[in-house]
């Protein structure tokens, strides 16, 4: 066996000597040859690890040995011998392609001949060749992403270490990203990459699992999916209830797991606990919906049971009979391939519960007709259209995604759709108000949370709720109850006097979330909710969204995040400013099947309905 | 079966040093000319400082409007008042009784009051003392001693030529005859401007370092660059380099300024105020140098500069206010100061020339501090980031 490439014994990194240690006490190896990805939540320790691996911070105690070095005494050698690439890729946004490269090309040793070839390879490889007199700066993530990787490998390194290189990067580079790596892994580079898309684990080797500092798990990502086999289904045929199901089979405490699977639910089961029936996942409060046929005969209900339950695993739990069976006559449990992500939270302890119930009032909707309508939307910057006869209306209580690659006009979209930029043409109502005739009604009817959550970060998290029911119009005894019912259904109670700034990712999150619907608007846009969030933070976000839909507000998102279209009731994908497919994430996967691709994911969907765009478009 | 690789030999830390200052220089000159801001700060700043401090601050007062109290007017008097109205400095009005001037006075539209009273010619007559009581507005000190002053200076060119006409001799009267040396106009733009250029080029060059460095900790681009072979003294004298080209530009703008604008002579030589300008230059380049070990963001960098660089200046240089009458502790830290040294020297190079006394242990002290501060900086400056 070839030794490997780093050893870490012990380490440990402090930042402050009473805080919990960032790091505790990390022991592990990286091979040669494969791709190892260090995964875990948002404040695992990941970008610390990367860093004292590279370096660029020492170790409070323990140590590491990259490359045959001292990270600390042989930091020269270290840097001789490996690529690096931090988050933001380290790139100088005000020098052009080709005159970052030649920085790091200098600065790494590499010159004359060796340099031609180099750059020629790597701008192939990358092919940023037509853009090599482009400023880095003007480049979209993903093109900038495979500038910093191109950066980080100009001296072919033994160890390549990538900081979350796929944060806000399409799945079109991602999986370029990808092509690149294995490439690299073939000629025997050994490649670390961070991550918080539990998506990208499964293609690693090997995998680091962190929470909080700790190591909870090093081996074959393969091996841990295998430790949660049968303990993972889809809830299908529950299309127009799943998120209410959803909610009821979390509160079960046998179900550690569960979220919204196009138009089924998924389902985690605790370690040994028995299969679910559709009866648990009912419960026996009351029927779910307006029950539709009680007079259902025991006959019909037993022939509902039995195609709902063609599981091999077949047992005791398959033959229940009762009254949810009647409600629902489609509903099937079928066992499900366990994915890497359901290991991952079973790992952590679970999604997180919530104890009490979740009240958010909604406003009553301005008559009856859709809650958001787009028309035509169009949006001309100089002679570039960067969105193009846009249209879609969104029920009420609907979940509406507009999906797409960086710089495909979501965003452009998504601010037309907020009042804050003007259309070149088309129109936009959002609850029956006109965005451009009545701007200011039509504004008071939706609720915006930002990318960056916009919140102000010195204020505490009191400060940042009476701000903004005051930036909402809401003053004295309405102010008051509105910013009461927020904490409550937040469980802010806690945080109140923490500062923005200070407060965990998740609680943020919610900040930012109650901010946005203080004003208790029947329409609620997001912005890439959960971009670059872990799982277990965006889980949690969601449900407070479920719940929200539950009482009848209607939701917007964009995203380029595969999970979050997953939750989506319907997306529009949106490519190069035009509208080019609708419909529910399983019209769309249907839309793309085929011989070569007989379960296409929505990833798969996505890039091939985005490549047929491509092929109409040359053609 | 956890055998540590084996290294390949520590490579030699010199090899390649050159290519990698210059790269990281070139680097560093392509971004200064890109980004407006530090071409703002290099050429504009000093043209904006420079017209601030070259007209707005000034110790000359060229029109003092005074109160003449005549309360017994006599050819005597009317001789007295012509010889203040006769120069450019005073703007007289004339008025039987003080009483007149009083408001005027305290509310500055006067500068002063001088009152010839009632027996004065008689005194005069007399060979006795004639008093002339001036008032002038103590709340401005300044302007009351220039007023005092110009006052008695207008009263003894007076006596003198009265003494001449009457045709008696000034015998054994001892007569001052004051040469102003260097600036015998005693214009204080003179020696003004040569101050603030010293006090600008001190906030340009310590704010262009600080900057450019906390820039590449606020973007993130100093972790990329720490994970390369690049040292610290590589990455410290790349950072300098075109900064002090550019620290020039300023230097010669406000040069241009001062001698075509403001008329100061330069009466030294320009190798002399080249060396000079490049001594001080070092030295603010590697202040800035040493707060960007400090200061990772922009703002807090910009905060500390100015700060640590234009307000010790302003007060210790001797830019405006006199370091010889501070207390003893303030004249002695006044000697940390280095815009000390440069306003001396460039005050010298500027109005007196090629001083060697003056100028070689100037340039001498801040070469010293240069070296002293950029060794702070190598030391505070580790390739990490904690």
């Amino acid at each position: 066996m070839k030794p490997p490439l780093a050893i870490v014994e012990n380490l440990t990194k402090r930042f402050a000597p009473a805080a919990p240690p960032a790091l505790d006490a990390l022991s592990f190896t990286i091979s040669a040859a494969q791709v190892t990805g260090v995964v875990g939540p948002d404040g695992a320790g990941k970008t610390t690890l990367m860093r004292l691996l590279a370096g660029l911070l020492a170790p409070s105690e323990g140590h590491a040995t990259v490359c045959g070095y001292d990270t600390i005494k042989d930091a020269l050698g270290l840097h001789h011998a490996i690529g690096y690439m931090p988050q933001r890729f380290g790139l100088y946004e005000d020098l052009t392609v080709l005159e970052n490269l030649t920085l790091y090309a200098d600065l790494r040793g590499v010159v004359g001949k060796a340099r031609d070839e180099s750059f020629e390879r790597l701008l192939a490889f990358t092919d940023l060749a037509r853009f090599t007199g482009r400023l880095a700066g003007r480049l979209s993530g993903g093109m900038k992403q495979k500038l910093g990787l191109a950066c980080a490998m100009l001296r072919s390194p033994r160890l390549l270490l990538l900081d979350e290189p796929s944060v806000g990067v399409d799945p079109i580079s991602r999986r370029e990203l990808w092509r690149m790596v294995n490439e690299l892994t073939a000629d025997g580079v050994g490649v670390v990459w961070t991550t918080a898309y539990l998506d990208e684990a499964e293609n690693c080797a090997e995998v680091l699992v962190m929470n909080n500092g700790k190591l909870l798990f090093q081996g074959d990502p393969k091996a841990m999916t295998e430790s949660i086999e049968h303990r993972a289904f889809l809830v299908r045929g529950v299309a127009g209830e799943r998120r209410t199901l959803l909610t009821r089979a979390l509160a079960r405490p046998e179900i550690i797991d569960g979220v919204i699977q196009g138009e089924a639910v998924r389902l985690v089961m605790a370690e040994g606990a028995k299969e679910p029936v559709p009866s648990d996942l009912m419960g026996f409060s009351g029927p779910l919906t307006p029950s539709p046929s009680p007079a259902g005969g025991e006959g019909s209900s037993a022939a509902a049971v039995e195609r709902a339950s063609p599981s091999p695993l077949a047992g005791e739990g398959t033959g229940v009979r009762g009254p949810a069976a009647a409600f629902f006559p489609e509903i099937a449990i079928v066992p499900a391939k366990p994915r890497f992500e359901d290991a991952f939270v079973a790992l952590l302890g679970g999604q997180p519960k919530r104890t009490q119930a979740f009240e958010v009032p909604a406003r009553p909707a301005n008559g009856g007709g859709d809650a958001v309508e787009a028309t035509g939307l169009t949006k001309v910057f100089g002679d570039f259209t960067a969105a193009d006869h846009i249209s879609f209306r969104i029920k009420r209580g609907e979940i509406f995604g507009l999906l797409g690659p960086n710089g495909a006009g979501k965003s452009t979209t998504f601010k037309m759709m907020c009042g804050l930029l003007r259309p070149t043409a088309g129109t936009a109502h959002v609850d029956g108000y006109d965005l451009y005739s009545a701007p200011a009604i039509a504004r008071g009817r939706l609720g915006y949370m930002a990318q960056k959550f916009s919140l102000y970060g010195d204020l505490s998290v009191q400060d940042n709720l009476q701000f903004f029911g005051g930036v909402y119009g809401l003053t004295g005894a309405r102010k008051r109850d509105a910013i009461g019912r927020v904490i409550a259904a937040f469980d802010l109670e806690p945080h109140l006097k923490t500062q923005a700034a200070e407060l965990p990712l998740g609680f943020k999150q919610r900040l930012a979330l109650s901010c946005a619907i203080l004003h208790n608007p029947p329409v609620l846009f997001l912005d890439e909710p959960t971009s670059g969030v872990d799982p277990l933070t965006r889980r949690e976000f969601w449900g407070f969204i479920n719940a929200m839909t539950g009482s009848g507000i209607t939701v917007m998102v964009t995203t380029h995040f595969m999970d979050e279209a997953e939750y989506c009731d319907r997306v529009a994908l949106i490519y190069r400013g035009k509208s080019i497919a609708i419909g529910t994430p399983d019209e769309l996967q249907a839309s793309v099947k085929s011989a070569a691709l007989p379960a296409p994911t929505l990833e798969d969907a996505f890039i091939a309905l985005i490549e047929a765009q491509e092929q109409r478009e040359a053609a | 079966m956890t055998q540590p690789l084996q290294p390949a030999a520590i490579p030699d830390p010199r090899e390649g040093r050159l290519r990698r200052i210059k790269a990281l220089a070139r680097k560093e000159t392509l971004q200064t000319l890109r980004d407006p801001s530090s071409l703002i700060v290099a050429i504009v700043l000093p043209m904006l400082l420079l017209f601030l401090y070259g007209y707005g601050v000034s110790f000359d007062v060229t029109t003092v409007r005074i109160g003449l109290v005549i309360e017994n007017p006599t050819p005597w008097t009317d001789e007295f008042k012509q010889s203040l109205s006769n120069t450019r400095y005073f703007d007289v009005r004339v008025s039987p009784s003080r009483q007149a001037f009083l408001a005027d006075l305290a509310a500055a539209r006067l500068e002063g009051i001088v009152v010839i009273s009632g027996d004065f010619s008689q005194r005069l007559g007399r060979a006795d003392t004639a008093p002339v009581q001036i008032v002038t507005d103590g709340s401005d000190p300044n302007t009351a001693a220039l007023v005092t002053g110009y006052v008695q200076g207008a009263w003894q060119s007076w006596l003198s030529q009265r003494l001449l006409s009457a045709g008696a001799p000034p015998v054994g009267l001892v007569v001052p005859v004051p040469r102003v040396w260097f600036n015998p106009e005693l214009e204080s733009r003179r020696f003004l401007v040569p101050g603030s250029i010293a006090l600008i080029l001190m906030m340009i060059g310590s704010l262009l370092t600080a900057l450019v460095v906390s820039r590449e900790w606020e973007r993130g681009t100093i972790e990329a660059l720490l994970a390369t072979p690049a040292s610290v003294p590589e990455f410290l004298i790349s950072k300098v380099v075109p900064n002090f080209a550019l620290g020039c530009v300023a230097m010669a703008v406000s040069v241009a300024f001062a001698i075509f604008v403001f008329d100061v002579p330069l009466r030294g030589s320009a190798l002399m105020l080249i060396a000079v300008t490049a001594a001080f230059l070092l030295v603010a380049l590697s202040i800035g140098l040493l707060i960007s070990t400090v200061a990772h963001t922009q703002f807090v960098a910009s905060q500390i500069a100015m700060l640590a660089s234009f307000l010790p200046g302003l007060f210790f240089s001797n830019f405006i206010f006199e370091v010889a009458s501070m207390p003893a502790p303030l004249r002695a830290f006044s000697l940390l100061v280095p815009a000390r040294y440069f306003v001396s020297a460039l005050q010298t190079v500027f109005l007196a020339g090629d001083i060697a006394a003056v100028l070689v242990p100037n340039i001498l002290i801040l070469l010293l501090m240069s070296a002293a501060v950029l060794a702070l900086t190598a030391r505070n400056s580790r390739m990490r980031l904690d």
